[in-house]
């Protein structure tokens, strides 16, 4: 039996159009249909572009049938509702911005619409992307397609979920400190991180401006180096995106990993780790040696710290960027008497518990008399955490470790508990922190089948070593053909 | 470490935050067990250490000087709560 459209890889739908097998309004309306059918049990989208999606999809037949070739043409995704699209309803799954219509496109989407992507609508994250379990959406929780009473990770819960569910062929995410690796591995699917400066930030709206980046959400590690091949490089829109050429990535998928030195971290491998996920990765890291790859002991001795350093430099930077929101430009306004009371009404109103939870946090740590036994001292640390993976990169040329200590956690299992809930990204912080790139891959599943996530971490701008060894272990193994188990609905 | 709730109110103060009472007791309890865990921190040596505020090398990136095309005025206000005349509208800053 052949496979339905919406269950395609994207080399696979292309390859399928360019043959003229069917067309991108035929993969698109069983994108759609895909979407129809699951979503009331997966909940992924905040906001479906139906009819946009098929008159793009229409637009990239007549650029195919005219004989033109983009790298996405008629490719149907998804995008993190943080990042603005121009006319279609862009919230950071919040209240504030309900009614919130971008006047421009982030350059990243951008990027995708020029090379032909059909965009299928936004998805659910945690508000303003603070978050690990999509939670803290303002909206409704993301379940996890793999066990609907399981969170899918977060912040782009939503993002991972539909291409888990298969309501997206893939879809953007942003990472500040895992959020796109976490919820890649809670779901079963393969999440990049690119390192800081590979991707413009431009139409993203912030939360932890130094660690902020834009990743991917992808069936397997080839779509998402496509996805990047795509949207990296320089943008003059963003003076911190990375003047440096991008090679197409998939170049880097040579399978090939014999003499590829892999570190592995012991604070990495510690008490309180699920066994079964310490298991998969161990297992993960062996299949690699029998590819050829070397295995050395590696020390990142200031991983303990870094769960306050984030929390404390990612709740500054978010206390600073989310003064925009004053009732006075955009969003939701409270209509109070004075200019004073209308922004605290406004955001007392507006925001929800984890987001003011943070700026309540990052405003404590830059007030007077605290800014240098927190703030400074967190950046200062920060340091600490950058040298050791410098360090460490002087000696293996890639990283391993498990993405997050455990599988995916029951809904509502953390939400009165927000440090047990940091503790969720305590093995991907880490890499923002330092400003590098990593990308989680499916390793296994535990006994109650949830998915377990590989990290392979690389230096800055190492994006092609990440996906070549990414690339390699996910061909040597079968994780990826296996499909969560969702009932189609009549 | 622990944050009184006079603490958390004047915090919330500088963040033009209004919060529920209910919140601020919250705040309180859930912000002192954040910074106790942050506590560790005070551990680690960082004498003569950097801080690191920004991980890439580049420094002062500059744009030419020449005009871009730009919002219109009615597609900035378009998301605007109020709006007169082409301009967003705010209660008084300052009392007569």
């Amino acid at each position: 039996m052949s496979k339905a459209l919406y269950e395609l890889t994207i080399h696979e739908a292309l390859e399928g159009m360019r043959r003229k097998e069917f067309s991108a309004v035929e993969l698109t309306r069983s994108l759609l249909e895909r979407i129809e059918q699951v979503e009331d049990q997966v909940k992924a989208y905040l906001t479906v572009t139906a009819d946009l999606a098929l008159e793009q999809a229409a637009a990239a037949d007549t650029r195919r049938r005219a004989g033109e070739e983009a790298p996405l043409l008629g490719i149907p995704m998804g995008i993190k509702d943080v990042l603005c699209t121009a006319g279609v309803r862009t919230t950071c799954g919040s209240r504030i911005l309900e009614n919130f219509i971008p006047p421009y496109t982030a350059t990243a989407v951008q990027r995708l619409l020029d090379a032909g992507m059909v965009l299928l609508g936004k998805t659910n994250t945690d508000e303003f992307a603070m978050g690990s379990s999509t939670e803290n959406s303002a909206y409704f929780p993301t379940r996890n397609p793999w066990a609907l009473d399981r969170v899918p990770g977060g912040s782009s819960g939503g993002s991972a979920a539909a291409v888990a569910a298969q309501e997206a062929m893939a879809a953007l995410g942003t990472d500040t400190g895992g959020s796109v690796r976490l919820p890649a591995s809670y779901c079963g699917v393969v999440g990049l991180k690119p390192s800081y400066g590979r991707v413009s930030r431009y139409g993203l709206v912030a939360y932890g401006s130094s660690l902020d980046q834009i990743g991917v959400l992808a069936k397997d590690v080839r779509d998402a180096a496509l996805v990047l091949t795509v949207m990296a490089g320089h943008d003059p829109h963003d003076s911190t995106s990375m003047p440096a050429p991008t090679p197409d990535y998939r170049a880097a998928l040579t399978g090939d990993v014999r003499g590829l030195r892999i570190g592995l971290p012991e604070e990495y491998f510690i008490v309180g780790v699920q066994p079964e996920v310490e298991a998969a990765v161990r297992r993960a890291i062996d299949a690699l040696v029998d590819l050829g790859a070397e295995v050395r002991p590696v020390s990142l001795p200031n991983t303990d710290q870094a769960l306050p350093v984030y929390y404390l430099v990612a709740t500054a930077e978010a206390s600073a960027n989310l003064a925009r929101f004053d009732g006075v430009r955009y969003g939701y306004s409270a209509g109070a008497d004075s200019i004073l009371e209308n922004y605290r009404l406004s955001r007392g109103r507006g925001f929800g518990a984890e987001v003011k939870r943070r700026i309540m946090l990052g405003t404590y740590a830059l007030s007077a008399g605290y800014y240098d036994a927190y703030y400074l001292k967190a950046q200062q640390v920060r340091t600490l955490i950058k040298q050791d993976f410098e360090r460490a990169f002087e000696q293996v040329d890639v990283i391993a470790s498990p993405v997050a200590p455990t599988t995916a956690f029951r809904l509502g299992e953390k939400t009165d508990d927000p440090l047990a809930m940091y503790l969720s990204d305590v093995f991907t912080i880490t890499l923002n922190l330092a400003g590098m790139c990593g990308v989680s891959v499916p390793c296994g599943f535990d006994r109650q089948g949830l998915p377990i996530g590989l990290q392979i971490m690389g230096p800055h701008l190492g994006e092609e070593i990440v996906l070549r060894v990414a690339h390699a272990y996910e061909q040597a193994t079968d994780w990826r053909r296996r499909q969560a188990p969702l009932s189609i609905e009549a | 470490m622990h944050l009184t709730i006079d603490d958390v109110r004047h915090v919330a103060d500088l963040a033009r935050l209004h919060l529920t009472d209910e919140e601020v007791r919250l705040y309180a309890q859930q912000l002192s067990a954040i910074l106790d865990y942050a506590e560790r921190l005070q551990e680690v040596d960082t004498s003569d250490v950097p801080p690191t505020p920004y991980v890439l090398p580049l420094q002062n990136v500059m744009a030419e000087d020449v005009p871009q095309p730009s919002l219109l005025n009615e597609v900035a206000l378009a998301n605007a709560p109020d709006k007169a005349d082409g301009f967003f509208r705010v209660r008084a800053v300052f009392e007569e």
